[in-house]
């Protein structure tokens, strides 16, 4: 109880941008290192990884083809998340986060349908089947589209963040869609071999180096969130000064008519 | 309730004759696949299915932006918005989905069955895909008048209606055709498929109009 009670508590201290801005400020190096670091230590080790009996070199694309994939759901989580931070608390840094999230989730997205085609050019001897998996990933590539579009389009700030609020959370459907179409449909794609309720199915020697990777991606993709939502406060800081400064000048102007 | 839903459906019948250009604009995509794919009779009657699916779908997200714009013009919406207190919103948001569907989309069913028989469709497939589509539109009405409701400020928001429901109107797609399919190609089974389209039509009733309500709500 009184834990909730701390947590809500530090996350309306948050909601005061000026702050956020600067913990991401003295956040974000630290991250970005860290992100570095782990990253070139996986990709260092997936190098270093014996090849897969059957695929050859191929499985390296593993490495990054499976984080991209994580974190495009991993995005979209978040984004409902904070969707729920819009709609319930009204918490003002949450569609910020949302804003922000979109964008990147979609590169993530995008970048594991092109790896995952060049993996299955050799693999399966094409670029692309629809098959459930790489179909309802495509879907879900659409939809960051698609909220990216909605956010784009209307041009007050707080209506469209509620309704990109609603279009993520309606949209939600589509993640266990995703996670569980291997085990529901028995297509092309392979099913899951890391999260598993018996142990992973991937052997030692290939898992950590894809674990080590996927963690070193999240950090990316943790800093670059925290700087889009940096950018995207100082962007509505400007936008908001230029409008008070153009009210200035019309009231200025107003009165220089009047006398 | 009642009143809602016959004034609805009078003014999507008579104003506009929306429905109309529906049943052209599907008639016209029918016509135009087999100019497409070539006037083989055997292709088409197994691909028939799924253009009847995509022409009724494509055909219903026509009218969807004028689902809340036109309320929202004259003021009614407005109305809607202040009697949330006597009859909730999202109850008010699924008669006009109903009413919406009834004028607009419901003429599309009742002409699937004709455009079937240009597609050399068997009477059980023409039977089927007629259900098939009859349990499973109103769903994408559902879906669409979320769209409708997050677009409904934009004076020129049709197009990305059409963009965030396609999407989300896929599953009703997928079972919709697999469905219609079964019960011609005699391995796979009707029934499943058409229960779970079923069930996803009255997943989206609920979904549907309750996000529909909250934005309309935000709109304003």
């Amino acid at each position: 109880m009184s834990e909730t009670a701390n947590l809500t508590a530090r996350l309306t201290a948050l909601a005061n941008p000026t702050r956020f801005l600067a913990l991401a400020g003295s956040l974000l190096p630290w991250l970005g290192g860290a992100a570095v670091l782990v990253l070139v230590v996986g990709l260092g080790m997936a190098f270093a990884a014996p090849e897969d009996y059957q695929q050859g070199i191929t499985v390296r694309i593993m490495y990054i083809h499976v984080p991209f994939a994580w974190l495009a759901m991993f995005c979209y989580t978040l984004m409902a998340a904070s969707a729920l931070g819009t709609l319930v608390w009204r918490h003002p840094l949450a569609d910020v986060a949302l804003k922000a999230a979109a964008p990147i989730g979609a590169v993530f997205t995008a970048l594991a349908l092109v790896t995952g085609s060049i993996w299955g050019k050799p693999m399966w001897g094409t670029w692309w089947v629809w098959d459930a998996r790489l179909t309802s990933v495509f879907v879900l590539f659409l939809m960051y589209l698609g909220i990216i579009a909605l956010t784009r389009a209307l041009d007050d700030q707080s209506r469209a963040a509620r309704a990109a609020a609603i279009l993520t959370l309606v949209g939600f459907i589509n993640i266990p869609i995703i996670k569980f179409s291997v085990d529901w449909w028995n297509t092309l794609h392979q099913p899951a071999s890391v999260f598993r309720l018996d142990g992973p199915t991937i052997h030692p020697s290939l898992l950590w180096p894809l674990l080590i990777s996927a963690v070193g991606f999240t950090l990316l993709f943790l800093a670059l969130h925290l700087m889009a939502m940096r950018a995207e406060i100082w962007r509505r800081r400007v936008s908001a000064m230029r409008r008070m400064s153009a009210r200035a000048a019309e009231g200025k102007l107003a009165e220089g008519r009047a006398s | 309730m009642l009143a809602l839903y016959v004034r609805e459906v009078r003014l999507g019948i008579r104003a506009g004759s929306g429905a109309l250009t529906g049943v052209l604009f599907f008639l016209a995509v029918v016509a135009v696949i087999p100019f497409g794919v070539g006037p083989d009779l055997n292709l088409l009657a197994r691909i028939g299915p799924a253009i009847l699916w995509i022409g009724a779908l494509l055909a219903s997200l026509l009218g969807l932006e004028r689902l809340f714009q036109a309320d929202r013009e004259d003021g009614s919406l407005d109305l809607m918005l202040i009697a949330d207190g006597r009859h909730m919103l999202a109850l008010t948001v699924f008669v006009k989905c109903l009413a919406h569907w009834t004028a607009n989309v419901l003429p599309l069913v009742a002409v699937a069955p004709l455009l079937g028989l240009f597609m050399n469709m068997p009477p059980a497939g023409l039977a089927a895909a007629t259900l098939t589509l009859l349990v499973g539109t109103p769903a994408i009405t559902f879906i669409g008048a979320v769209g409708a409701a997050l677009v409904v400020a934009l004076p020129r928001g049709g197009l990305l209606v059409s963009v965030l429901i396609l999407p989300l109107s896929i599953p009703v797609l997928i079972f919709g055709v697999a469905a219609s399919r079964g019960a011609v190609a005699e391995p796979d089974p009707f029934l499943p498929a058409f229960l779970i389209l079923l069930a996803l039509t009255l997943f989206f009733a609920v979904i549907g109009p309750a996000a529909a309500a909250l934005a309309l709500r935000n709109a304003d």
